[in-house]
């Protein structure tokens, strides 16, 4: 029992981690049809950012209240300045932008090796996050907690902010139907630019708080941005509920795997769950109906 | 096809192989040679990704994977063949304790590593092609998983160390088939024969282009639906393409490994399998040429950036993709045949040359690939 326990909570953590990155991804995905390979380099942006935060504050307490809001920002602008630079210009052609932005993220990854050099960096905890707190007597890591509710709070908000706002049921407009939106006065270049920012900047928010798992390198988002993108693809493209539910099940499954295997087959069977996953569902758990014969 | 097209491909092949066989042995040094060697592994590879990718509109991202099936299957016969019969390679005496898995007993024998360097792949990517494509996964989907497939398969390697030799890989390589790899007229031979490898698969890609099969790939890439309102099924279509690909990357992978001397989750991850997508796009996705030439580039071009400025390569291969598919995304062939076409309108007549090969993602509007577009 009190395996299953950790297994579950070591599953849900490593789940709201791919959730907070995925959640960026399904909202470009999903509206602009845009695949933004470098969204890991955006997460590495706010890893490194924590890293900053914290040299310059000096406490890591305040350090990572600090280092939340400017990730979120950091990771935000450098997402505008790829969309009004490159993305823009290629909305016609979806497929190719995965291949530029996988450029862009070489670059920022060269660009993190050079300016913090290539070892990886620590960023300390704050003490507050050191203990555990006991579940169904399994100690659950405070850290690990922070991870789970910050992720639930953040999704909470962009939840919110789709329903409950303007500028919500503009993104939600565009998405469903990009002409009808503009025919009603909606500017969807606006919205896709301000999409983009909202994503960008939850996956600076989910660097900063990795660096509470582990420490920071230059290839750090290249590591998560794969499964990200399997989340995506499970969950359905544009589908919040979608991806909430793949990330959580690709997570705790993944957990369950590690734990009666080894760390590298269950990534391989988790892969093929998926391949067979998507026989049933090509379209992900929620799919968008069309008319299309796709 | 034109006589006058087919003319000029068989020009174009003449000149290719006269540079390969020809030139470059007679100007190379022995070590810029095995580093052509290379190359030419990559762009066998490359030739398959311009089929599937630039006539057949899937974009393979994964295609270590299939690098890394003939690799390892090439580097495991070669492991054996230098411990001699009964015995055990070096390296897992040192990690396993002399214990060899089973499935690594057929690959003692050459036939069967041969037939396994050509079999393995088809029937991997027969399965999961068949898989992807009969349910319609296609565009980005198809895409991701792909990658998501190399970089599973790159992790299984790491990881089973005792039986893949982990992230160090297979190396230290003694003999190829009886030659010595230490003797500089082998290298020259190895040198030779993927060189020859690479022109005959490009000289069997003129021939598909040209084919009835190579006409109904191109319009399965552009428009799926017709193809399927006609009779066919595009999913078939696709997947033969699909698994000339990988058959490709295969053999390429296995003629990796002697001439390079390492096979290791690096030469095969997610990394390596974009680096070969970059040379496709850099030459010309759709050309027949283009794929090939461009790994070539590629290759040379991370080698010399690599020896003169290192950490350079990044910051190249990363604006390589944002220029070349940004601004010229059919490639150098692109560029040329535009140039072509400038020399034509001035004098002969205006021949179709330049609309035969025109790249996918010229279209305006290419067709559906997500939900959004087909609501929009």
């Amino acid at each position: 029992m009190e395996v299953f326990v950790s297994q579950v909570f070591t599953g849900l953590s490593a789940g709201a981690v791919l959730l907070l990155i995925a959640v960026g991804l399904t909202l470009t995905f999903g509206q602009m049809g845009v695949i933004n390979m470098a969204h890991g380099e955006f997460l590495m942006a706010g890893a490194y950012t924590a890293y900053v935060v914290n040299l310059v504050v000096g406490d890591a307490g305040l350090g990572l209240l600090v280092a939340l809001p400017v990730g979120f920002l950091v990771g935000g602008l450098l997402g505008v300045v790829l969309e009004a630079s490159v993305i823009r210009w290629m909305y016609h052609r979806p497929l190719d932008t995965l291949l530029v932005t996988y450029g862009v993220g070489l670059v920022l990854q060269q660009v993190a090796r050079d300016v913090f050099g290539a070892p990886a960096k620590d960023v300390p905890s704050p003490s507050w996050l050191s203990g555990s707190v006991p579940v169904l007597g399994y100690d659950f890591p405070m850290a690990r907690l922070f991870l789970l509710l910050l992720s639930v709070a953040c999704l909470l908000a962009v939840l919110a902010l789709l329903r409950r706002t303007a500028l919500g049921r503009q993104v939600r407009a565009t998405v469903e139907n990009r002409d009808l939106a503009e025919t009603v006065g909606i500017s969807t270049r606006r919205t896709d630019r301000i999409t983009f920012f909202l994503g960008s900047g939850l996956a600076g928010i989910a660097g900063v708080a990795l660096t509470l798992l582990g420490s920071t390198g230059p290839t750090i988002g290249a590591s998560y941005i794969v499964e990200a993108f399997l989340v995506v693809v499970v969950g359905g493209i544009g589908q919040l509920k979608g991806t909430v539910i793949a990330a959580f099940s690709i997570g705790v499954l993944q957990a369950f795997l590690e734990y009666a295997t080894s760390g590298s087959i269950a990534k391989v069977v988790v892969f093929l769950a998926i391949v067979v996953f998507l026989q049933v569902r090509p379209q992900g758990i929620f799919a968008v109906r069309t008319r299309s014969l796709a | 096809m034109s006589r006058r097209t087919t003319l000029l491909t068989a020009l174009g092949w003449l000149a290719l192989a006269a540079a390969l066989l020809g030139l470059a042995p007679a100007l190379l040094s022995d070590f810029r040679l095995g580093l052509l060697a290379k190359y030419c592994c990559y762009a066998i590879a490359a030739v398959g990704i311009g089929l599937a990718w630039g006539r057949g509109g899937m974009l393979v991202l994964g295609q270590g994977l299939y690098f890394g099936l003939g690799g390892y299957a090439m580097a495991m016969h070669l492991k054996l063949t230098d411990a001699g019969p009964g015995q055990v390679p070096d390296f897992m005496v040192l990690y396993a304790g002399g214990e060899m898995p089973v499935w690594w007993e057929p690959f003692r024998s050459p036939v069967v590593t041969l037939l396994a360097i050509l079999l393995l792949p088809v029937l991997v990517a027969t399965v999961l092609g068949a898989a992807i494509f009969k349910r319609r996964v296609k565009g980005a989907y198809f895409a991701i998983l792909s990658q998501a497939l190399t970089a599973a398969f790159a992790i299984l390697l790491i990881g089973q160390v005792k039986t893949t030799g982990g992230f160090n890989g297979l190396n230290n390589f003694q003999s190829f088939f009886g030659y010595s790899l230490y003797d500089p007229v082998n290298k020259r031979m190895l040198y030779f024969l993927a060189a020859g490898v690479l022109l005959a698969s490009v000289a069997l890609m003129a021939q598909l282009h040209r084919s009835r099969f190579g006409e109904l790939l191109v319009a399965t890439r552009d428009a799926e639906e017709r193809v399927r309102f006609l009779g066919h099924d595009p999913a078939n279509v696709k997947l033969v393409a699909y698994v000339l690909a990988a058959v490709l990357a295969s053999v390429g992978g296995a003629l990796f490994v002697p001439v390079v001397g390492i096979i290791s989750p690096e030469d095969v991850g997610v990394g390596a399998s974009i680096a070969l997508v970059a040379g496709v796009a850099l030459g010309g996705r759709a050309s027949l040429f283009g794929p090939a030439l461009g790994a070539l580039l590629v290759g040379y071009a991370e080698t010399s950036l690599s020896e003169s400025f290192p950490g350079s390569w990044s910051y190249f291969q990363g604006g390589l993709f944002v220029v070349v598919v940004l601004l010229l995304p059919g490639g150098l062939a692109q560029a040329l045949s535009a140039l072509a076409s400038v020399r034509h309108r001035v004098g002969g007549p205006p021949g179709g040359r330049r609309r035969r090969e025109r790249p996918a993602s010229d279209r305006t509007r290419p067709g559906p690939t997500t939900p959004q577009e087909v609501t929009a």
